[in-house]
């Protein structure tokens, strides 16, 4: 039996978030080891003013811990049918898209693009519909894959631990399953039918995996569906909770912006740029050895700008409709158009130009058992 | 009185100073000296005492309807010695309570991580309330925490040397990271050492060879209660950070920034 997280009552972390002064901000940026009450302090309006302070020292944090490296990786669409109807992703189920699956030889093409273009970390995406990728499609897949490439990740539905360890068996070394919202209200609205409907089987998720022996678990939200402050304070409760029960679990944050998608789906509450890196400088200060994640979603201006800021990890290169890479005219059927259009060579460049190493191999295949 | 309680495996503890029994010049100065620091746990060696006999010296002093009284191990110099002593006690005594010590080298008296880990693993099997005494090392304390253990007890220096928390940077990550309680225990030479380990976030600290060898055990032990109340309220208001650098009072900002201008 795993141990329950729970969460604040959400309109309390809203006003936790709003109540810190410029002095609780200062007393959290020169704190010795943050605690949860920084965390507030360093994501409230008061903190607005401190943004070079706090981009400076998560930028001193993340080179001590991370040194100036950028971790790569690219995704891979394995498919967009969806059992779901969340009314800010082009994958829903009512939005009239191209739905596409691939097959066992399609997904090891991709991935053969993929390698060929220096990617040792993938990471495999899917919409939610366990008839079509359920834990054996996904377990074939790892199998074919495992021997190819130093990492490989999931973002797919949630599933049961025991299907975790048998994902983690077969080579899966971390998922990724984002609670989109940490408000139960919100969450109800906006995810309208299908089984990600269950606000706390989804909340429980990273625990799970966790439990089932995954390397790496990554948790985060979706910005521009409520208040971003409020969410960051949920993600920093819930990690601080993940690393007190799962020690031996390494944990990582993603920092997914609304982009325009298929069903039109406005952002309901708008995050900018100052948002978004005030989010990132706080969760970096807050726990030094997140692994954190920008993904293409963001624009290449933003990307090189953050650089060695805060984000240890960059996907290059992403296309996410499922079979992009062997079809690069087919932009119909993806899940949201990206930001930063540059090839992974583009990206490379942009990062040794700023003076760091662009790191394409950080782990092993033969660290996963049943080789 | 302090206002947040210290709860260990259910039971609730007004004091954060936990006491040792060994090395006082006489039962009655022992007596006098629990009753000064206002602890409500105290640990006996089973070596030490007679469970069997209600006359014995140490256990008539003690007065366990005020204070909880913890058997522990010293002496064993393994698991299988020190589960033993264990089962011993809990017999004699009615109490499942039990300071877990193996210490197999009797100069240093430092503890023996795996066969500390094997007993607990055992012993909390058996339903005890098992605190393994354990160096400073803040993966065995997460080891012996996923095994059961109802608290760890790093030590801060080794037993009876009196050299203060040496272990500081390493008892910090245990407190950061553990689930249960942390009672830093030896080494504990001044009431300034209590109160640093309350200020690093400690749960409770044990002491015994400052208070019993001191000049005048009685007053000491008042002095270290004092020293491990202010420590905690320290802790609990929320430490400034220390700086090798002095700070201005009202900082200016913008002199450690990051250039920002590429955010839209």
């Amino acid at each position: 039996m795993n141990p329950l997280f729970t969460l604040p009552d959400f309109q309390t972390l809203a006003q936790t978030v709003q109540s810190p002064t410029s002095r609780d901000v200062e007393q959290a940026l020169a704190a010795r080891t943050p605690d949860i009450h920084d965390l507030a302090a360093l994501i409230s309006p008061a903190a607005e003013s401190f943004l070079p302070e706090m981009a400076r020292r998560s930028a001193r944090i993340t080179a001590q811990r991370f040194g100036r490296t950028t971790q790569l990786y690219a995704p891979i669409y394995l498919s967009n049918f969806c059992t779901n109807r969340c009314a800010y992703c082009g994958f829903a189920a009512n939005n009239r898209i191209a739905r596409r699956v691939l097959s066992f030889d399609e997904a090891e093409a991709e991935a053969e693009i993929l390698h060929s273009r220096g990617f040792q970390h993938i990471l495999l995406v899917s919409g939610e519909a366990e008839n079509v990728v359920g834990v054996e499609y996904l377990e074939t897949i790892a199998l074919r894959l495992r021997d190819k490439f130093a990492a490989v990740s999931i973002e797919v539905q949630p599933l049961s631990t025991t299907d975790y360890a048998r994902l983690f068996a077969a080579g899966i070394t971390a998922v990724a399953v984002y609670q989109e919202t940490y408000d139960p209200e919100l969450y109800q609205q906006v995810h309208l039918s299908g089984k990600k409907t269950d606000y706390h089987y989804r909340l429980e998720t990273p625990a799970r995996a966790a439990a089932a022996g995954m390397r790496e678990v990554g948790i985060g939200a979706l910005l521009g569906l409520h208040d971003w402050r409020a969410e960051g304070l949920a993600i920093g409760l819930h990690l601080a909770w993940l690393r007190k029960n799962f020690w031996s679990t390494a944990f990582t944050v993603s920092f997914p912006r609304l982009r325009p998608a298929a069903g039109a789906f406005e952002p309901l509450v708008p995050v900018s740029e100052k948002n978004l890196s005030q989010l990132i400088f706080a969760l970096r200060i807050f726990d030094p050895d997140v692994g954190l994640y920008l993904s293409t979603r963001e624009e290449a201006r933003y990307r090189d700008g953050m650089l060695g800021l805060g984000p240890t990890r960059y996907s290059a290169g992403s296309c996410t409709a499922p079979g992009g890479y062997s079809n690069p005219e087919m932009t119909d059927g993806q899940q949201f158009s990206v930001g930063d259009e540059r090839t992974v060579e583009e990206v490379t460049q942009a990062i040794i130009a700023k003076g760091f190493d662009p790191v394409s191999k950080d782990w092993d295949s033969a660290f996963q058992a049943g080789k | 009185m302090l206002t947040d309680p210290l709860v260990i495996a259910g039971h609730t503890f007004h004091s954060r100073l936990f006491l040792g029994t060994g090395k006082f010049s006489s039962s009655a100065v022992m007596k006098e000296a629990i009753a000064a620091s206002a602890t409500e746990m105290v640990t006996v060696a089973l070596r030490r005492v007679d469970l069997d006999n209600p006359e014995d010296d140490i256990m008539s002093a003690l007065d366990r309807d005020r204070c909880l009284f913890l058997p522990n191990t010293s002496g064993a110099r393994t698991a299988e010695e020190a589960i033993r002593l264990a089962h011993l006690a809990r017999a004699a005594s009615g109490s499942s309570w039990l300071k877990l010590e193996v210490t197999p080298d009797p100069r240093t008296l430092l503890p023996d991580p795996i066969e500390t880990l094997k007993a607990t693993e055992i012993l909390v099997r058996d339903g005890f309330i098992v605190l393994p005494y354990m160096n400073a090392d803040p993966i065995l304390a997460l080891r012996l925490q996923d095994a059961g253990a109802a608290a760890v007890m790093p030590l801060g220096a080794p037993i009876g040397t009196n050299q203060g928390i040496l272990t500081v940077f390493q008892i910090e990550i245990i407190i950061n990271q553990a689930r249960v309680p942390v009672v830093v225990d030896a080494g504990i030479g001044a009431p300034s050492h209590a109160a640093l380990a309350m200020e690093l976030g400690a749960d409770a600290v044990l002491v015994n060879t400052a208070i019993s060898v001191a000049g005048d055990p009685v007053a000491m032990a008042r002095a270290f209660a004092q020293a491990v109340e202010a420590g905690r309220t320290a802790f609990t208001a929320g430490m400034g950070c220390r700086s090798k650098q002095a700070h201005a009072s009202s900082p200016v900002k913008g002199t450690l920034a990051a250039d920002l201008g590429f955010l839209a």
